[in-house]
């Protein structure tokens, strides 16, 4: 095969062909970074996701901090332990905004329309986030962290986990909480997000719609008058 | 109830919104956002700042609890404290119907199971520890130059099991009848506890004199990051207990959410310690292979929610959706 000057015009069969044109077909510019959302959204429960992501950062900033100075430094500092107070007020902030859009997105059935899996990564992201929270509790090196892990342990080792995931092990669970499961959550708040901005929010039950249009009601904008490019809905996480 | 074609029909309609869009923009959103919990951290900070109560040592155990020290070290010794009983992954699992380890009824050890899965047993002794060895006598082996004290060691490990338990018993009974100087030193009653009294004797001044804590975390090599032994240890004493009621952190003072002070603790975990306030969790040997069970399977429900039949239907059936979607509605109208 020689070389030339020209792009090759196709390479229908190349992955990373194949991969970009799936990709851009999936997930086009316009549902990435949306500058429309659907009429119906306008509630204040459209803010929990990006309050819940939000408070992820400033987790994982402070967190990024805190690991950098290594595990004594909060102890030993008052900017430490200002840091400190920084990440625990965050992460409960996270679980707070995490667990009200979990309770709007059901009573919203926001897996409705193939949106099951938005429902399961973002349900998944919680479960993951308990062990996550769990690591850094008793990864403090203070009473906290002494009697969670001797208590918590029981339950681990009645279901054979404590045998190879050890709260008492500092080294094991340090390496779980800055690394390995904020590693897990990161991957699964980002497929959920790309899963979000891929299908769009849920739309509202037509029982309505149909009952208002039944009534001889008109429905509110033109339909399909979506900015350009969205043809399912695009709107905040 | 909708039948699998209705269902299939408005899950189709429901795909793709073609109805009105407004302006958004969400790099705006999101920094926004951002910047509004940053704030909102930065000030929940300066209020409230953070706790971080030191941790409790042997030391301080030794020297605040010195009797239940004594009795939690003996029972190390003679092989009834909970670590010594406590089965896998700490030590080898033993038949409740064998009660061959000579510790009380109940006490035999903790292994839990679930109708016929023994995942406890299963996984085996990951973590060994031999109570009576681990806490009490390598740590006194650390002091060779006593002479006293290795000479009575040599006696307690060349006596017959049945002697050392006599031993033992003997001096349990006597720190019943204890009495605390203003020293810190522990007067028991003369009695047959042969070289018991010498060892736990030697044991509290050392454990009084902060070398416990180190001889017990003591792997063999310089880096250690495994707390495992002196946290079960101080577990098996009420230094640990005492400041947790204290704090309310119990488990039946639903501790498992609760934090030191009056912080928030693990909210989240609101429903996992509910199931062991009620019974037959509170009571039940086996509680916590239960309550990871049933809190497994609810776990697993809520992820497959969109696949149950009936669970799934309840916002439908449930309309608060009319509340969020309001201004939605009144559009129509």
């Amino acid at each position: 095969m020689s070389a030339t000057s020209e792009p090759p015009s196709s390479a229908p069969r190349a992955w990373t062909t194949r991969l970009r044109e799936r990709w851009l077909a999936e997930l086009p510019p316009e549902k990435l970074l949306p500058d429309g959302q659907p009429s119906y959204v306008s509630s204040w429960i459209y803010v929990l996701g990006v309050l819940s992501l939000s408070s992820l950062v400033v987790i994982i900033t402070t967190g990024v901090i805190l690991a950098l100075k290594g595990p004594t430094w909060w102890h030993d500092t008052g900017l430490g332990h200002f840091f400190n107070s920084m990440h625990l007020w965050a992460v409960e902030l996270f679980f707070f905004f995490m667990v009200v859009h979990l309770w709007s997105s059901f009573w919203t059935a926001a897996w409705r329309g193939g949106r099951r899996r938005v429902w399961m990564t973002g349900a998944v992201t919680f479960l993951v986030a308990v062990p996550t929270a769990l690591t850094g509790y008793v990864s403090q090196q203070n009473f906290d962290s002494q009697w969670i892990s001797t208590q918590a342990k029981d339950a681990m080792n009645a279901t054979g986990i404590g045998a190879f995931f050890n709260l008492m092990n500092f080294g094991q669970m340090y390496t779980y909480h800055v690394f390995l499961l904020p590693l897990a959550v990161v991957a699964i708040v980002g497929g959920h997000l790309l899963l979000v901005r891929k299908h769009g929010v849920v739309p509202p039950f037509e029982d309505q719609l149909l009952a208002a249009v039944a009534a001889g009601s008109s429905v509110a904008g033109t339909p399909g008058s979506s900015p350009a490019g969205q043809t399912d809905g695009g709107q905040s996480a | 109830m909708m039948t699998r074609a209705q269902r299939a029909a408005e899950d189709e309609r429901y795909r793709t919104w073609k109805g009105p869009y407004r302006p958004y923009d969400i790099i705006k959103e999101g920094t926004i956002a951002i910047s509004v919990i940053a704030i909102l951290v930065v000030v929940l900070a300066i209020l409230f700042s953070s706790p971080d109560d030191r941790a409790v040592t042997a030391r301080q155990w030794a020297r605040t609890m010195p009797v239940n020290f004594l009795q939690t070290a003996t029972s190390e010794l003679d092989g009834t404290s909970e670590t010594a009983t406590y089965g896998p992954p700490y030590n080898p699992y033993v038949s409740d119907s064998s009660k061959d380890t000579g510790a009380p009824d109940g006490l035999d050890d903790y292994t839990q199971h679930l109708w016929f899965i023994h995942l406890q047993q299963w996984f085996g002794v990951a973590h060994p520890i031999n109570a009576a060895k681990d806490f009490v006598i390598d740590p006194l082996r650390t002091m060779p130059q006593q002479p006293a004290l290795q000479a009575a060691i040599n006696r307690y490990e060349s006596a017959s099991v049945s002697q050392q338990e006599a031993w033992s018993a003997a001096y349990t009974k006597a720190l019943n009848k204890a009495s605390v100087a203003g020293s810190g030193a522990v007067s028991v009653p003369a009695g047959s506890y042969g070289p018991v009294g010498e060892m736990m004797g030697e044991l509290l001044v050392f454990a009084r004199a902060g070398g416990l804590d180190g001889a017990i975390l003591n792997s063999g090599q310089l880096y250690q990051t495994d707390y495992t032994k002196s946290l079960m240890f101080l577990a098996d004493g009420n230094a640990l207990t005492a400041k947790a009621e204290q704090e309310h952190l119990l488990g039946n003072q639903w501790g498992m959410m609760n934090e030191t002070g009056s912080y928030p603790g693990q909210v989240w975990l609101w429903l996992y310690t509910f199931w062991y306030q009620i019974s037959p969790f509170s009571t039940s040997t086996n509680a916590d292979i239960d309550v990871m069970a049933i809190m497994t399977v609810l776990s697993l429900g809520l992820v497959l929610i969109p696949f149950i039949p009936g669970i799934r239907d309840i916002p439908r059936r449930i309309p608060l959706y009319r509340v969020i979607w309001r201004n939605h509605y009144n559009s129509l109208s």
